[in-house]
């Protein structure tokens, strides 16, 4: 796969770069803080809600957002910010503009990536590629075969990120698209079961890609109580290994913190959502040292 | 150039080095609220202006005016907003239906999913019905041999959930069996044709309501969902929905 080794070879030259700046004496016994920010199921909220709102009066706002954004790269440049999909559809600004404002306002954020939700084909497939030339951020989606769309080319299964040296391995998960999006507006989209998918894209980012951080961006939703054994994020964290955190959406799940969920292997893995329409911005800190004794004692999680 | 294994070499090491230097030791994890405390990017501001002085130009004109917030979360079987969407979309499309065709609608089915937002207490306008429909959908009316409103019932007492009818008055037992199914009143005759109302997204397959596949016809009304709620609330002064017993279950 070319992409996967112009991938690699990225790697290897920011790290050398890297090299070239620090030298070697910086590496050891520094620590070194990653901090994940994520949005879920905007749905074109771009205005915050009103103050006569029933719900949510006065949350909410891209403009808001972006300045909370700004003072959180100020105090930590080594951030990243990713959307879990369903970007598209939920204001007029949707049905006047079609989702351009959306993706425009996404990219002057400085989002890094979104994976692709049911409702971001609501103008179809080819409304979404219609918008792609707005949009200066990566789409993601391992479990989406867009072979035979318009979209091939334009999704990859996963990116991996350099921050500080740390290697932050993303891939995306999108949920399945049969009765619940017209087939018209999907078209050739095939997908393919998240938990196989994740199970393999946490090995090619743990064992070839060798990434410090694996994290999930996820649509397939946190838990459906009714259908206990369909996809869901709390089923994925379960069923897989060496994912770090699943950033989740679909569900438009308000969580009062994170999830810590057991992996296949005993492990913790954080599983977090943060309901829908920009009200809230979700934020994950990942601390790494190199003492060996303090990781010895475990992962401390503190949520 | 031969000094280039030599350099990948080094860099292997280094990347080696780095790996065994990085290690995990503390997660934090913590969600902001995106209040009004927070200062607005004044850039950002200034760029979303322009466009939505444009959207909401013809958009801020009172239709209407809800005496209470109304939810999809509200009423377990049928909620106020599914009651006040599904009666919206019979008494907007039956005399649309009836003017084509000399035949009455019998019932409307939407889906629960497709409650968008809440109706907030207050003046409604056009911006409330781009909130609660703001699909590209159509009202389509179906017609349906009693055999399949009978799949229809079943699909509905096998959801459970809230969505939107009316004409069908349904009711289940503690085990979510079927009690009585009544169309108009009248119980389900299973050679009867019925004309139900629904929305092309409903018919097209989507929420799996298959039983729309096997029909006699359909009719294609070319109504936006959207403007049939627009039509409605211009007709009402003031929206007072309630849940009521159209579909319900037994304790």
């Amino acid at each position: 796969m070319k992409r996967r080794e112009f991938i690699q070879q990225t790697a290897v030259a920011s790290t050398l770069i890297g090299l070239g700046g620090l030298g070697f004496q910086s590496f050891s016994r520094n620590d070194k803080k990653i901090t994940i920010l994520h949005t879920n199921d905007v749905h074109s909220h771009i205005d915050p809600f009103g103050p006569e709102d029933g719900l949510n009066a006065n949350k909410g706002g891209v403009a808001r957002r972006a300045s909370l954004v700004e003072s959180i790269r100020n105090e930590n440049p080594n951030t990243l910010l990713l959307d879990a999909g369903d970007m598209f559809q939920g204001t007029p600004y949707f049905n006047y503009f079609g989702g351009e404002l959306e993706f425009k306002l996404m990219s002057m954020l400085k989002y890094d990536a979104a994976t692709i939700g049911n409702h971001d084909f609501d103008n179809g497939i080819d409304g979404l590629f219609a918008q792609l030339p707005h949009a200066n951020f990566d789409f993601i989606s391992a479990n989406y075969d867009f072979s035979n769309t318009i979209m091939d080319n334009h999704v990859k299964p996963y990116r991996v990120f350099e921050r500080d040296g740390i290697k932050i391995g993303v891939f995306g998960l999108g949920i399945k698209l049969d009765g619940l999006v017209d087939k018209r507006m999907y078209k050739e989209t095939v997908y393919l079961d998240p938990i196989e998918v994740a199970q393999d894209m946490s090995r090619i980012l743990k064992e070839e890609e060798r990434c410090d951080l694996i994290i999930c961006l996820s649509h397939i939703g946190y838990h459906y109580k009714n259908a206990a054994d369909k996809p869901s994020d709390l089923n994925l964290a379960k069923a897989t290994k060496n994912i770090d955190l699943i950033i989740g959406g679909h569900t438009h799940t308000f969580l009062k913190k994170p999830t810590v969920v057991k992996n296949i292997e005993d492990k913790n893995v954080l599983v977090n959502q943060v309901g829908c329409y920009g009200i809230n911005l979700g934020r994950i800190d990942f601390y790494f040292d190199s003492d060996k004794n303090k990781a010895a004692n475990g992962t401390t999680i503190l949520v | 150039m031969t000094f280039k294994p030599l350099l990948c070499c080094f860099i292997v090491l280094a990347l080696v080095a780095c790996k065994q230097e990085s290690h995990l030791y503390k997660i934090e994890g913590q969600q902001l609220l995106i209040s009004d405390s927070l200062g607005s990017n004044q850039e950002i501001e200034a760029f979303i202006k322009p466009y939505r002085e444009h959207v909401f130009k013809d958009l801020d004109s009172v239709l209407s005016y809800a005496v209470d917030t109304y939810t999809k979360t509200n009423g377990e079987f049928n909620t106020a907003i599914g009651n006040l969407m599904a009666d919206a979309v019979y008494e907007e499309s039956n005399p649309i239906f009836n003017k084509r065709t000399g035949k009455n609608i019998d019932m409307v089915l939407l889906n629960h999913g497709g409650i968008r937002s809440i109706i907030s207490k207050g003046n409604v306008t056009t911006k409330t019905a781009f909130e609660i429909m703001p699909f590209e959908n159509s009202v389509v009316v179906v017609a349906l041999k009693g055999t399949q409103v009978n799949a229809l019932v079943n699909y509905l007492a096998k959801a459970k959930r809230a969505h939107p009818i009316v004409g069908l008055q349904l009711v289940l037992d503690k085990t979510y069996n079927v009690k009585s199914a009544l169309v108009r009143g009248k119980p389900i005759e299973s050679e009867t044709v019925y004309y139900v109302a629904t929305n092309d997204y409903l018919y097209n397959g989507g929420d799996h309501m298959d039983f729309f596949k096997t029909n006699d016809s359909l009719y294609v009304l070319d109504y936006k969902i959207r403007k049939v709620l627009i039509d409605y609330f211009i007709k009402k002064d003031t929206l007072n929905p309630v849940i009521d017993d159209r579909f319900i279950q037994l304790k």
